[in-house]
């Protein structure tokens, strides 16, 4: 009942965005600018339960057809001192039943001096390089292995305040730091009901007592362009906070993150280009004494899980809409008491091609050899296509 | 904590090793694209220092929003921008990370120069069917020398409004620019006035403001339509228009797919034309006026029937 109320409303809503959009392309200045864009997946898996395999929120889920993401996005100056944005990420589940989640609404400052900015309310952490990047704006059809095992199927992301920091320096350089509830199932790594599936036990109740009880994500970036037609960005960040694993257990996850991208001097629609994008992360789990969530008999004991992983992905612009890509992945975890299936060692590889008749609509296929050790290989193939309609966010490096 | 103190050390370490305490002299002055830099030139002199975003070579609808030009635009006085939605795809997330109020929308440092300019080609339906269609119109305005007066008049106010201690040289050499830019026009509508009726052809819509000052017609687009790739088809019933319309020139930007505009060529005798419209794009082709002269004696050698 309450799906199908929310689907009507946000069905209505999306008409009504793209109609503002339209009218508002024709009174400049408009308050606001509204963003459509869907996303459509057709593929098969050998494995059948591709959801076991497929994890991230935003993958195919099936064999057939999925709709993995659709957006509704809204932003604009609040007024001289704010803007806002909001994203509205529906979906539509292997059963057929239509979601919706606010994935974003914050507000970020404009005028604040010493060049701080400040960011507030709903929104994806600055961790890394494609933690806040919006699946329209994936090189890929799935999210990173890495991601998904440390961050979960949505990534991390949740209520919170960043405050960020321009260094004076001749090259880019910022210092950020967000602080965010560590509760809620978007906070993987730390106080979510979902735990149980890194630890295998019964997830603690664990309030809030004290500052420590929130997550920090610091984050460090830096960029130098080596040529006129290259630029080089690198990153470093970690989130710390509590997990439910018990009642004082912690986690610490850290990350780098590199990004280097050539742009010939006379590109035409941004091509040719090649780009070479890698992040590793690392995490730190204090799991403790727990009872197993399936056996009430068993307990396990207190134990540190450490996980690692990593991918880096490779893309080419041949010629004017057209990209090669190839993506490599590697995930494993120490081995601890409970056999988790999200920790064990796997290594993924995708090539995949997209082609963009417009930068307002894609068509990618993709080919998935998935190994996944004590399971066995598989593999998939996808085909994705992409519309957006009304205002087009401006792409960021 | 220890990392976090850790991360703030680091970064204030390097703060301090790169930071260069900035000097009284020339005004910051950031422009989109290097032609709007030329004009600031001309008004600005010595008082200012431009720096352009886009390179003279590139596609200035697609310019990477590189991590460099935020902290370009976080140091400007002054930013310039083309407006009518060129830098849409780019420049808002760059302004977003630059924190500079001083360029922020409404203050006097910011200047969106297609203010006062009467725009061609805007559209009354909205319809990306159509193709990538700018909403407040054609944003390749700056090749008719009258919109560069209205231009460089909204720059001179603007410097003047930022540094009020060097209006005086911004307006002479405001008045200096239009009494150059008007003689040159009718040197240019001298140089191009035998021709005027004559057909050409470009790759994209960009040469729009250019053929309706100089009275020539634009027979048709090597794009079918904005920003869409030329298909056979299409190509097939250009060569079709040009033979029938003897339009025998074809007009491409560094950017554009220059092996387009020759198999076209090849089949119709036409002349392609390399004709950058950023000054800085061919050597010896830096100002204003060497990018005029340039594109007028290339565009009137090559109509030239006796050549």
């Amino acid at each position: 009942m309450h799906k199908s109320v929310w689907t009507a409303t946000l069905v209505a809503a999306a008409f009504v965005a793209i109609d503002s959009a339209r009218a508002q392309q024709s009174r400049p200045g408009a308050y606001m600018n509204l963003g459509f864009s869907g996303l459509a997946d057709l593929g098969w898996s050998t494995e059948r339960n591709v959801a076991s395999l497929q994890r991230g929120d935003h993958d195919p889920r099936v064999r057939g057809f999925t709709i993995p993401n659709v957006e509704l996005t809204l932003d604009g100056a609040v007024d001289p001192y704010f803007k806002g944005f909001a994203n509205i990420a529906y979906k539509i589940d292997p059963d057929g039943e239509s979601g919706f989640e606010l994935e974003e609404a914050y507000f970020l400052t404009t005028a604040l001096p010493a060049n701080l900015q400040i960011k507030g309310g709903q929104f994806f952490a600055e961790f890394g390089r494609q933690n806040t990047q919006h699946p329209h704006s994936w090189a890929f059809v799935d999210q990173p292995l890495v991601l998904n095992r440390m961050f979960g199927p949505d990534g991390l992301r949740g209520q919170g305040a960043r405050v960020s920091w321009l260094a004076p320096t001749k090259w880019y350089t910022e210092a950020m730091v967000t602080l965010m509830n560590s509760g809620g199932e978007t906070m993987f790594s730390f106080r979510t009901e979902e735990s149980s599936e890194i630890h295998g036990g019964v997830p603690a109740e664990r309030d809030v007592a004290r500052a420590s009880d929130m997550v920090v994500v610091p984050r460090v970036a830096t960029s130098i362009d080596v040529t006129s037609t290259q630029t080089l960005l690198l990153g470093a960040s970690a989130a710390i906070g509590p997990n439910n694993s018990g009642e004082s257990a912690n986690s610490r996850v850290y990350g780098t993150d590199v990004y280097w991208k050539w742009k010939s001097a006379t590109a035409a629609a941004g091509f040719p280009f090649l780009s070479f994008q890698a992040e590793a992360l690392y995490r730190d789990y204090d799991a403790a004494d727990r009872t197993s969530i399936d056996n009430p008999l068993v307990t396990f004991p207190r134990e540190r899980l450490i996980d690692r992983g990593a991918y880096a992905q490779v893309l080419w612009g041949i010629k004017p809409r057209t990209i090669a890509g190839i993506r490599g992945e590697i995930a494993n975890g120490n081995s601890g008491a409970f056999d988790s299936e999200i920790r064990a060692e796997r290594t993924r590889i995708s090539p995949n091609f997209t082609w963009y008749p417009t930068e307002f609509s894609k068509v990618r296929l993709q080919y998935n050899y998935d190994d996944r050790k004590g399971i066995g290989r598989d593999h998939s193939v996808w085909l994705q296509f992409e519309f957006i309609m009304g205002a087009h966010a401006a792409h960021r490096f | 904590m220890k990392l976090i103190s850790l991360f703030a050390a680091a970064a204030i370490a390097s703060a301090f090793g790169a930071y260069t305490p900035p000097s009284a002299a020339p005004l910051n002055v950031v422009v989109t694209t290097p032609d709007l830099g030329a004009i600031a030139r001309e008004i600005g002199g010595l008082a200012v220092d431009v720096k352009a975003l886009a390179k003279p070579t590139e596609d200035p609808h697609f310019v990477d929003a590189k991590p460099s030009h935020i902290v370009t635009l976080n140091r400007a006085d002054v930013l310039i921008e083309g407006g009518a939605e060129l830098e849409l795809g780019w420049l808002p997330p760059l302004l977003e990370s630059a924190r500079n109020t001083k360029i922020s929308t409404g203050a006097p440092g910011r200047v969106i120069a297609s203010h006062g300019i009467t725009m061609l080609e805007v559209p009354t339906t909205f319809d990306r069917a159509k193709g990538d269609v700018h909403a407040l119109g054609n944003p390749h305005y700056l090749l008719d020398p009258l919109n560069v007066k209205i231009v460089a008049k909204e720059i001179a106010d603007h410097l003047a409004a930022v540094a009020p201690q060097s209006a005086a040289l911004f307006n002479t050499n405001l008045a200096a620019f239009n009494a150059r830019v008007d003689a040159k026009l009718a040197e240019w509508q001298r140089e191009l006035g035998p021709y005027r009726g004559a057909k050409i052809v470009t790759y994209h819509r960009d040469f729009v403001y250019l053929a309706e000052r100089f009275g020539l017609t634009i027979a048709t687009t090597l794009e079918p339509k904005p920003g869409i790739a030329p298909s056979p088809a299409h190509l097939a019933q250009v060569i079709t228009i040009m033979k029938a319309e003897n339009a025998h020139v074809i007009m491409v930007q560094p950017f554009q797919n220059r092996r387009t505009a020759e198999t076209v060529a090849r089949q119709t005798g036409a002349t392609v034309l390399d004709i950058p419209q950023q000054p800085g794009a061919r050597p010896g082709v830096n100002t204003y006026f060497e990018l005029m002269d340039y594109m007028v004696s290339s565009l009137a050698n090559a109509l030239n029937p006796a050549k």
